[in-house]
């Protein structure tokens, strides 16, 4: 356990080194986090029967701009990208480490890091700006249960990053895979346009896969779209996907690697 | 003890003919070709030898370290280290074993050398007072106290592989695979390098595996070499019996002043430069102290030096006898 503590400590050390990124990413996060609450202000204000409030909406947006490098999947482990393609992973495998259990948890440690940077300025600024266009504080039970449901939403973002990974062993070039992946992730976990704004049907069916167990629950229930036994249900959708995917990605891991050719050197 | 016993390998490799057609083609049908890069291969190495694996480019040496550390599962044979199959056990065999790739990096780019030591301390979970006792050991043996605090990509290439090479050390491996060490180093360095792992296999009897194409290295360190071609074990055997098997001439180089010699029966000039020659001499023929006197006796000569054919000649005689 202490082995995993470690690599985590190291990648959080890694990641909290680069004052220049975070900066930019600060400001990029607030940009974007107005532009959108515009965009969402001018459908409101356009009439309508939407099933998330304005002021619910914006606070999911701020929410969503502070943590969103905790819940991408696709970009921010290169370095893991990495040593597949060069065959560093050949070292990782020198280590009496189980490979899954040692990248997942730098998978963890690589989204955790910049967000530490990242999300306590942004929330300032989301707090600072005027009514209705700020984000709001919900109840103490509400904080309570977005923060539980942001560590198993971050566990899943980890699951299917690692899925994500072990495609990697297959494929020469990851473009396509990070393509695809990046717009799937994005797009059924809310990243773009909150779930609650999509038909009912469709809702249904989303609500039920992984992605919606990565940020749309967490951001859902801390702007108070998702309560009650709603919102217990849900996180025991994001608990069935931690363990269904962390299963799925060990057991294609183990498989993998019997079949792993490292090249050349 | 390393045992190595009809070890085969082989890895697909997908092929197509160049040109724009036949990329579209290949999106839908590809053509594999299978490489053979283990053929049968069979060797046993004793503990606290140091032997030199050598090959050209492609010959198999990296397919046969990845294979005894785990990282690859080859087609059909044993290996045994320690008495533990690699690729099956794996966890458990790595923890004594020590790799380096010389082309790759084990170190984290961005932070302190001793981060990444301190975490392979807690990836091996060695306690800390073995930790320190090896990390001061190696920071003196490779003069490393200045370059521990430094990140890693703040090294030059000599700095980074004097840390890369304490790090596997560590946790003090029974068996240290070394692939290409001193690849990129220059003379200061690689004969730092050189000495520093005679010395671990001295003093720890550490058994180490080193492979290279630096003639040098394994003349420093070695006195068994396994000459791998084709993926199949074509030599195993000393280093001087190497030598003698390729030829047994003796190379003589002289400077003079004055007239230039004639050569004798059993010389043949290898290089001539103003006031300075290489001949190669069949020591059978003519002795070589007759060669000495035949030659001092027809002009001035300035200096001798006899030598045997260097390792680097051999390697090259030897790739060439095998066609690999």
């Amino acid at each position: 356990m202490k082995s995993y503590f470690s690599l985590f400590r190291i990648r959080m050390i890694n990641g909290l080194q680069y004052r220049a990124v975070a900066l930019g990413s600060v400001l990029t996060r607030f940009c974007w986090g107005i532009m959108e609450i515009l965009a969402f202000f001018a459908i409101h204000q356009s009439g309508g029967d939407f099933s998330m409030t304005f002021s619910q909406t914006v606070s999911y947006i701020w929410m969503q701009q502070a943590f969103i490098l905790m819940y991408n999947v696709i970009d921010g482990d290169q370095e893991i990208e990495a040593s597949i393609q060069d065959g560093s992973v050949a070292y990782e495998l020198t280590r009496p480490m189980n490979l899954y259990g040692n990248w997942f948890t730098r998978c963890l440690a690589n989204r955790l890091s910049p967000t530490a940077l990242n999300c306590l300025p942004v929330l300032a600024l989301a707090l600072l700006m005027p009514v209705p266009y700020g984000l709001k504080f919900p109840k103490a039970m509400t904080v309570v249960l977005f923060l539980a449901s942001t560590v198993l939403a971050l566990g899943v973002v980890g699951a299917i990053a690692m899925l994500m990974h072990i495609t990697m062993f297959y494929t020469t070039s990851q473009r396509g895979t990070k393509i695809i992946g990046r717009a799937v992730t994005g797009f059924f976990a809310g990243g773009v346009i909150p779930l609650p704004y999509f038909p009912e049907t469709f809702q249904k069916v989303v609500n039920l896969l992984p992605f919606a167990a990565t940020q749309s629950t967490p951001l859902l229930i801390y702007s108070g779209a998702l309560t009650g036994i709603d919102a217990v249900w849900a996180m025991g959708l994001q608990i069935f996907w931690l363990i269904a995917l962390t299963a799925l990605g060990y057991y294609a891991t183990k498989r993998t690697l019997k079949r792993v050719v490292v090249q050349g050197g | 003890m390393i045992e190595f016993k009809n070890i085969c390998k082989t890895y697909r490799v997908a092929k197509r003919q160049a040109g724009f057609k036949n990329a579209v083609k290949s999106l839908f049908s590809r053509e594999y070709e299978t490489i053979q890069a283990l053929v049968d291969v069979s060797f046993r190495i004793n503990d606290g030898d140091i032997i030199g694996y050598i090959g050209p480019n492609g010959a198999g040496k990296s397919t046969t370290v990845k294979v005894m550390c785990g990282i690859l599962t080859p087609d059909s044979g044993i290996c045994r280290i320690n008495g533990k199959v690699p690729w099956k056990e794996r966890t458990s065999h790595v923890k004594d074993i020590g790799v380096v790739f010389g082309q790759r990096s084990q170190l984290w780019w961005d932070v302190p050398v001793i981060d990444s030591f301190e975490l392979l301390r807690d990836m091996y979970k060695m306690d800390e007072k073995r930790y320190r006792r090896n990390l001061d050991e190696l920071t003196r043996l490779l003069d490393l106290s200045e370059l521990l605090k430094t990140p890693a990509r703040n090294l030059s290439l000599g700095q980074r592989m004097r840390c890369e090479i304490a790090a596997p050390l560590l946790h003090e491996p029974k068996v240290l695979f070394l692939d290409e060490p001193t690849i990129g180093l220059d003379a200061v360095s690689k004969i730092a390098v050189r000495r520093f792992v005679k010395k671990i296999n001295e003093e720890k009897g550490t058994t180490i595996v080193l492979t290279t194409h630096d003639m040098m290295d394994i003349e420093a360190l070695t006195e068994r070499v396994l000459l791998i071609g084709h993926g199949k074990i074509l030599l195993d055997g000393n280093l001087e019996e190497l030598k003698k098997h390729t030829s047994t001439d003796k190379k003589i180089t002289v400077k003079y002043t004055g007239r230039i010699p004639a050569l004798s029966e059993g010389m043949k000039l290898k290089e001539a430069r103003e006031n300075q020659m290489t001949i190669s001499l069949d020591p059978h023929i003519m002795p070589v102290f007759a060669a000495i006197a035949a030659l001092a006796s027809q002009t001035d000569l300035l200096d001798v030096s006899v030598t045997d054919i260097s390792t680097e000649e051999v390697v090259a005689a030897l790739y060439k006898e095998y066609h690999i």
